[in-house]
C-alpha cells in the first residue's frame, strides 16, 4: 500500500529546463560539438553542391543531405555519428554531475518532485538538441536556396522536416541512454564510457553479430534473410538509416538487407518517385521504434531515479 | 505548551538489514532549537530525510507542521529549510543565479525573488561577492549561502544537518550566532551535530541518537542528571583530615571523592558550593580552594557511550 502523493509532480519542471538549457548553450563542451556539426554541415554542403547531377531538378534539396563524394560521407552520414555524440554529451552527467556537486539534495529539498528534474534534464537536452539540429538544417536549406537559385517545393520541406523529426527521435534514444547510465553511476566518466560503449556496440558488432546469428539459427536463405533484418532493426542506427533513408529518397520502396549509414546514396533505381504519404507509411514502424525506444529508456531511468538514496 | 511542529511515530528506517533509524519517536516544540546528537552512522541524517520526504520510512509515520512528508512533501519542502551537509552550489553559476534557480524552483515571482535574495545574500554578509562564481567560495561562504538559500524561503522550521563540520573556529562562531537569531524569530531549528559545546551552547534541548535509536531527550542539564548523576560538580582544595566523608553527608551531594591528597570532587544536582565550604571548616580543615564546574555535554556524551560499551 503505497500512499498517495500530494501535488502536481511538474511543479518547477519548466524552471529546471530553463536552467538546464541555459547551461548546456553556455557550456564549453556543447561549442566544441556545434563548431564540429557547423565544419561537417558546411564540408559536406559544399561537396553536395560541387556534385549535383546537371540537369535532374527533382528533389534537389533532399540530395544536399545525401551527395557525397569520396571519401567522405554525406551529410547523413555524418549525423550517425554525431547525433549520438551530442546526445550522450548532453546526458552523461545530468543526475551524477548533481550528485557530485552536491546540489542534488539541495535542490531536491525544495518543492519539487524528482519527476521535474529528471524530465526537466531530458526535455532541456532534447530541446538543445532540436535547437542545433533545427539550425543547421535551416543553414543547410537556405545555403541551398542561395546556390540553387530555387525554392524547396512543398513535398521537400515535409520531408525535410520529417527527416528533422526522425533525426531528433535518434538523439533522443542516446540521450534516454546516456541519463539512464548517468543515474546508475555514480561516476560520470563511467556513464559516459558506458553509453558510447553500447553506441560501439550497436555500430561496429551489432551488424557482424546479426549475420552470424541469423546464419546460424536461419532455415532457408529466405528465412534467414528475415531474421537478420529483425535482428538489426533491434538497432536504434538501422531504425534511423531505414527513416531517414525513406524520407530523403523518394525511390525507397521498400527495404533490402542492412543499409548501413554511411553508404547511403540516393539511387534512382525507381523511375517514379513514391508520395510522402507512401514513403511516411513506409517508415511509420521505424519512427514509432524511435519515439518508443526514447520514452522506454526514460522510464527505465525514471525508475531508477525514484527508488535512489540521495544521501551523499 | 507550546504547538508542536516536527513529530514522529515509531518512524523506522531498514536498509537490507540494517537499521538506520529504530522506533523514533521525537517531538518538537515551535520555536525550540533542538540539537541531534550521536557518532556517525546514527542516523541522524535518516531521520532528516525522512522529514523531507526525501527518503521513504520504512514503518512508522512522521508529521512536520502538520503535513505527511511521504504524501504531501511539496508541502513540507515549501516550508522547510534545509541545509544539508557539506552544501553544494553550481560553481559557474554566480551567488544571485544559484539563489534565482531556488526561488525559481519555489514558485518565487520574479519581483519577490529579486527582492528576498538581495535582503537574504545583504543578511549573510554576501552582497558584496553576489555576482562572484561559486567558485571562488571558501567553505564558509558557501556555508552561508546555504543559509541565504534557506531564508530565501521564509521558513517555519529549519533543519541544519552538520552545520559547522569543516569550518574553522571563527566561521563556527559565526554560524552558532546565525542559528541564535533563527531562534530570536520564533524559527524552530532542528540541529544535528557530533560538535557537542556548539550543541550545548545553543540547543534548548538535546536527543542523543545512538543506533537509529534516540537513547536520551532533554535539556543539558537533565542529560547531566541522568548519565552523570550529579550534573554540578564541586572541586574542594583542602588541608587536614580526611574529607570524603564529611563531604559525602553535605545535603544535596550525589556523591564525594578523594583525587589527590588535597583534592576532593563533590557532585551534586544543584550549586552547593556554600555547603560544601561549611562542611569543609567544621570538620577542622583549611579550605584552600573551592570551583564549581558546570556539566559539559562533552561528558554526558562521553560517559554515556562508555556506559553503553561496558554493557
Amino acid at each position: 500500500m503505497k500512499p498517495v502523493r500530494e501535488g502536481s509532480p511538474w511543479r518547477g519542471l519548466w524552471a529546471v529546463v530553463a536552467k538546464e538549457m541555459a547551461d548546456h548553450l553556455t557550456s564549453v563542451r556543447m561549442g566544441i560539438l556545434e563548431a564540429i556539426v557547423l565544419l561537417t554541415a558546411a564540408v559536406t554542403l559544399y561537396m553536395a553542391l560541387q556534385n549535383l547531377p546537371s540537369g535532374t531538378s527533382e528533389f534537389l534539396f533532399l540530395r544536399l543531405f545525401t551527395t557525397s563524394q569520396d571519401p567522405l560521407p554525406a551529410f547523413v552520414g555524418f549525423l550517425g555519428f554525431l547525433v549520438p555524440l551530442i546526445a550522450i554529451a548532453l546526458g552523461f552527467d545530468s543526475i551524477n554531475g548533481e550528485f557530485n556537486r552536491r546540489t542534488l539534495s539541495r535542490v531536491l529539498a525544495q518543492p519539487i518532485y524528482r519527476d521535474a528534474l529528471l524530465l526537466g534534464k531530458f526535455l532541456a537536452g532534447l530541446f538543445t538538441l532540436a535547437l542545433v539540429l533545427t539550425a543547421i538544417w535551416l543553414m543547410i536549406i537556405g545555403l541551398g536556396i542561395f546556390r540553387l537559385g530555387v525554392p524547396p517545393t512543398g513535398e521537400e520541406v515535409a520531408r525535410g522536416l520529417l527527416f528533422l523529426l526522425a533525426t531528433i527521435a535518434y538523439g533522443g534514444i542516446w540521450l534516454g541512454l546516456a541519463m539512464v547510465f548517468s543515474v546508475r553511476f555514480r561516476q560520470p566518466a563511467t556513464a559516459a564510457l558506458a553509453a558510447i560503449s553500447v553506441w560501439l556496440f550497436f555500430t561496429v558488432f551489432w551488424g557482424m553479430l546479426v549475420g552470424l546469428i541469423a546464419q546460424g539459427l536461419a532455415k532457408g536463405v529466405f528465412n534467414q534473410i528475415q531474421l537478420e533484418l529483425f535482428l538489426a532493426r533491434l538497432s536504434p542506427n538501422t531504425l534511423y538509416a531505414e527513416a531517414i533513408l525513406a524520407f530523403l529518397n523518394p525511390a525507397v520502396r521498400a527495404f533490402g538487407p542492412l543499409v548501413p549509414l554511411q553508404l547511403i546514396q540516393l539511387q534512382w533505381a525507381v523511375p517514379t518517385p513514391l508520395p510522402l504519404s507512401q514513403s511516411l507509411l513506409l517508415v511509420w514502424p521505424q519512427l514509432t521504434g524511435l519515439i518508443a525506444g526514447t520514452i522506454v529508456l526514460f522510464a527505465i531511468g525514471y525508475v531508477l531515479f525514484q527508488r535512489q538514496e540521495i544521501r551523499a | 505548551m507550546s504547538e508542536i511542529v516536527i513529530e514522529t511515530q515509531n518512524l523506522t528506517k531498514r536498509y537490507g538489514e540494517i537499521v538506520a533509524v529504530d522506533n523514533l519517536n521525537l517531538k518538537i516544540r515551535a520555536g525550540e532549537v533542538f540539537g541531534i546528537l550521536g557518532p556517525n552512522g546514527s542516523g541522524k541524517t535518516t531521520t532528516i530525510l525522512m522529514l523531507l520526504g526525501l527518503t521513504e520510512p520504512t514503518a512508522g509515520s512522521a508529521r512536520v507542521l502538520g503535513f505527511d512528508p511521504m504524501r504531501q512533501p511539496l508541502e513540507v519542502k515549501s516550508r522547510v529549510g534545509y541545509l544539508p551537509d557539506q552544501v553544494g552550489f553550481y560553481d559557474d553559476l554566480t551567488a544571485r543565479e544559484n539563489l534565482a534557480y531556488t526561488a525559481k524552483l519555489n514558485g518565487l515571482s520574479r519581483p519577490v525573488a529579486q527582492r528576498r535574495i538581495a535582503d537574504a545574500l545583504e543578511r549573510m554578509g554576501l552582497a558584496d561577492v553576489a555576482d562572484r562564481r561559486v567558485g571562488t567560495f571558501s567553505r564558509g561562504m558557501r556555508q552561508r549561502l546555504g543559509v541565504a538559500e534557506i531564508l530565501l524561503k521564509h521558513p517555519q522550521v529549519i533543519i541544519l544537518d552538520e552545520p559547522t563540520l569543516g569550518l574553522d573556529p571563527e566561521a563556527a562562531r559565526e554560524f552558532l550566532q546565525i542559528i541564535r537569531a533563527f531562534k530570536e524569530e520564533k524559527i524552530t531549528v532542528l540541529l544535528s551535530s557530533h560538535l557537542l559545546h556548539q550543541v550545548q551552547a545553543v540547543c534548548d534541548r538535546v536527543g542523543l541518537f545512538s543506533h537509529g535509536k534516540m537513547v536520551l531527550e532533554g535539556t543539558v542539564p537533565e542529560l547531566a542528571r541522568q548519565v552523570l548523576g550529579g550534573a554540578y560538580r564541586v572541586h574542594v582544595r583542602a588541608v587536614g583530615p580526611d574529607l570524603t566523608q564529611a563531604l559525602h553527608k553535605v545535603p544535596g551531594a550525589v556523591s564525594a571523592q578523594k583525587l589527590d591528597s588535597d583534592l576532593y570532587t563533590v557532585e551534586a544536582q544543584e550549586d552547593i558550593r556554600a555547603e560544601v565550604a561549611r562542611a569543609v571548616v567544621q570538620a577542622g580543615a583549611s579550605l584552600l580552594s573551592l570551583s564549581l564546574e558546570e556539566p559539559s555535554l562533552d561528558e554526558v556524551y562521553q560517559r554515556y557511550f562508555q556506559g553503553v560499551m561496558a554493557v
